[in-house]
């Protein structure tokens, strides 16, 4: 059984928009010890991305030739890094979501065994990311007045996108419900820690639930693949 | 006995050695350097041979850090995955670099906030190459290929440098540098292949950025005020027009496999001389861009800048964490 | 130390099972923790490496190069520790 179409491209998006969005970062890092961390994030990502795409079809034609509402990744990766503490938080919801949903996949929650095998790689990858996230949240939490309150201010901001990612992906038999009780049980422990508290507010907006899965973005996801693709996509056919 | 701390917080530092007979001391030194032996961190060396230890080291350091800055303006636009991953990796390396060269840096006891400082200041300086702008894909090829090429010819040679950390952070960069070259030219060699707007992309960046890779070597040899010591103290082991030369001499037949043509119509083999003789080079213009007027040099260093500031709240939270948790948080495992 | 300097730390990575731990380099962090997870991106990203040692750079206590005749010279003269300095009768094996 080959993996199913629509698993592998929303995974594979999830990893390719995320890598681009670090990327980003190369040169800007607050620190050179952070560039060569956020670097290997970036490339662990990007290589799960192209194993992901490459299973649905051609990597660079799935990555540069689709428009805007074929992306099924969800909208929290695509969501622009703002300061150190909005790629921290950003990092820290997406890598334990990851990690836990690639655990259950290496399990055999797919019936694939591309799939299977990918996850099991992976799964190493993100448990190294959850821990980075983790350990920068208890330093911005934990550390000053002005970390802490920015760290607050980028949890609070992003909170809105975590429901999305226990929407159901078509071809991943996974227990969401589950996955979403034990991501929230990890993100209280980590954020208690951290002297920080749970976000409250609501974690999606009625009209954008699970959006991202459906090919609905944000807007600076526009500007983004504009960037991504221009290149690519003036000169057609070229191979590079 | 003393602990590892930078000679600054040390309480024997050289001054300590200075009723005890300097002379034995530089003889100690210039016979380690005659020997061809390493000096180490902690040996006696004179103040000027640490004091140029020090400027050309941290130069080598800025401009790794610096250097990220005009391929890092394509990651975002790089036409595939597969070189978007290698341009990923190739920028995080010069980080890496950076970060090796700074360390071999403090082992003469100048501190990484210090070294970094004085470049945001402008009081130290890094290779020009970079003020120069990427404009266009094949930029990144060509940085590859020429730039990395120069900066491979500079180095190889401070493997063998009489400073043990520098000699051996070289040894780490040349090894993780080999695969940057290579992506360079092959990138260079897909687009001259490719179309014909791809062709002459890469035609077009050669074009700008070879005069420029002639200039890394540094001035002729009769102008470079400091070659001659270096030289003597054995960090420097070839001189600037050596090294130029011997960069020509490799490049004209690699732009001959690539199909793309060296701007330079004096470029012709010297049969006599063994090598290839080329045009001269416009000094003015490596001047001028080295006094702060090349295209990209405030752009540089205050993207540099902007950097530093904007993460400062974060080493700071970081720092008060540390002393807040002390070593209590520590993992605990102990070395086995 | 300033409020952001974050200190030195020297570090030993074992490149394989079965040979010691070899000095790197240096990196800065802010504490021990992060220092190993910052050594482990710059000194492994290339697989060299299956166990990685961080230490502080102000712990390390070193022999001075001024110390280094009384240190090391009176270990030159006892050529008995070696097993060279012995007469073996040829066609004796395994010795």
């Amino acid at each position: 059984m080959s993996a199913p179409r629509t698993a592998v491209l929303a995974l594979g998006d999830d990893a390719l928009v995320l890598s681009h969005r670090l990327g980003e970062w190369a040169g800007n890092a607050p620190v050179l010890e952070e560039e060569v961390a956020l670097a290997n994030i970036a490339l662990d990502l990007l290589g799960q991305a192209r194993t992901l795409l490459s299973m649905a079809g051609d990597e660079d034609e799935l990555a540069y030739l689709r428009e805007e509402r074929a992306f099924t990744n969800v909208q929290l990766v695509e969501q622009p890094n703002g300061d150190f503490a909005h790629t921290i938080a950003r990092q820290l919801y997406f890598s334990t979501y990851q990690e836990l949903l690639y655990e259950r996949l290496a399990d055999g929650g797919t019936g694939d065994t591309e799939l299977t095998a990918l996850a099991a790689k992976a799964v190493k990858e993100v448990a190294y990311h959850r821990d980075h996230a983790e350990h920068w949240t208890l330093r911005l939490g934990d550390g000053t007045e002005v970390s802490h309150s920015r760290m607050r201010d980028a949890l609070d901001g992003l909170w809105r996108y975590t429901g999305e990612l226990f929407r159901p992906v078509e071809g991943l038999d996974v227990d969401w419900a589950g996955l979403d009780e034990e991501w929230a049980r990890r993100i209280t422990t980590v954020l208690e820690r951290a002297t920080l508290t749970v976000p409250g507010g609501p974690r999606s907006s009625p009209w954008a639930a699970g959006a991202g899965r459906q090919g609905v973005h944000t807007e600076p996801f526009g500007r983004m693949l504009a960037e991504m693709q221009h290149l690519h996509r003036s000169h057609p056919g070229a191979s590079w | 006995m003393t602990t590892l701390l930078p000679e600054k917080d040390r309480g024997g530092g050289p001054g300590a050695h200075e009723e005890a007979g300097q002379e034995a001391y530089q003889e100690a030194f210039d016979a380690a350097i005659a020997a061809d032996e390493r000096i180490e961190p902690r040996d006696w060396m004179p103040d000027a041979y640490r004091a140029t230890l020090v400027r050309q080291i941290a130069q080598h350091a800025h401009s790794e850090i610096i250097g990220m800055q005009p391929e890092a303006n394509w990651i975002t636009r790089a036409p595939s995955l597969r070189r978007k991953a290698i341009l990923m990796a190739k920028v995080q390396d010069e980080a890496g670099h950076g970060l090796y060269l700074y360390s071999a840096a403090e082992t003469l006891g100048v501190g990484r906030d210090e070294l970094l400082d004085k470049l945001h200041s402008g009081r130290q300086k890094y290779s020009s190459i970079f003020n120069y702008p990427t404009l266009t894909w094949a930029d990144v090829g060509a940085i590859g290929w020429l730039v990395d090429g120069a900066a491979i010819t500079n180095q190889v040679p401070l493997c063998r440098c009489s400073y043990g950390p520098y000699a051996r952070a070289m040894v780490r960069v040349c090894k993780e540098e080999s695969f940057h070259q290579r992506q360079g030219y092959e990138l260079l060699l897909a687009l001259s292949r490719g179309t014909e707007a791809q062709h002459a992309m890469a035609q077009d960046a050669v074009d700008r950025w070879w005069w420029p890779s002639l200039m890394m070597f540094g001035p002729p040899d009769d102008a470079s005020k400091h070659s001659a010591q270096s030289m003597a103290w054995k960090i420097k082991r070839h001189s600037n027009d050596e090294l130029r030369q011997r960069f020509v001499d490799i490049c004209v037949p690699q732009a001959e496999s690539l199909g793309l043509t060296l701007p330079d119509p004096l470029l012709r083999w010297n049969e006599e001389r063994g090598h290839y003789d080329f045009g001269p080079i416009d000094w003015s213009e490596f001047h001028e861009v080295l006094r702060g007027n090349g295209p990209c040099n405030e752009q540089r260093l205050d993207r540099r800048r902007r950097a530093h500031e904007q993460g400062a709240w974060v080493r700071e939270a970081a720092a008060a964490y540390a002393r807040k948790h002390g070593e209590q948080d520590g993992d605990g495992r102990t070395a086995a | 130390m300033t409020t952001s300097e974050w200190p030195l730390w020297e570090v030993f990575v074992r490149s394989r099972r079965g040979l010691s731990h070899t000095h790197a380099g240096s990196l800065h962090a802010p504490d021990a923790e992060m220092a190993l997870r910052n050594a482990r991106d710059l000194y492994t990203r290339r697989s060299e490496g299956v166990s990685i040692w961080v230490v502080p750079s102000s712990a390390i206590t070193a022999s001075s190069p001024d110390e280094r005749d009384p240190f090391f010279e009176p270990a030159a003269d006892k050529p008995y520790r070696h097993p060279t300095f012995y007469e073996v009768p040829e066609g004796v094996q395994h010795l």
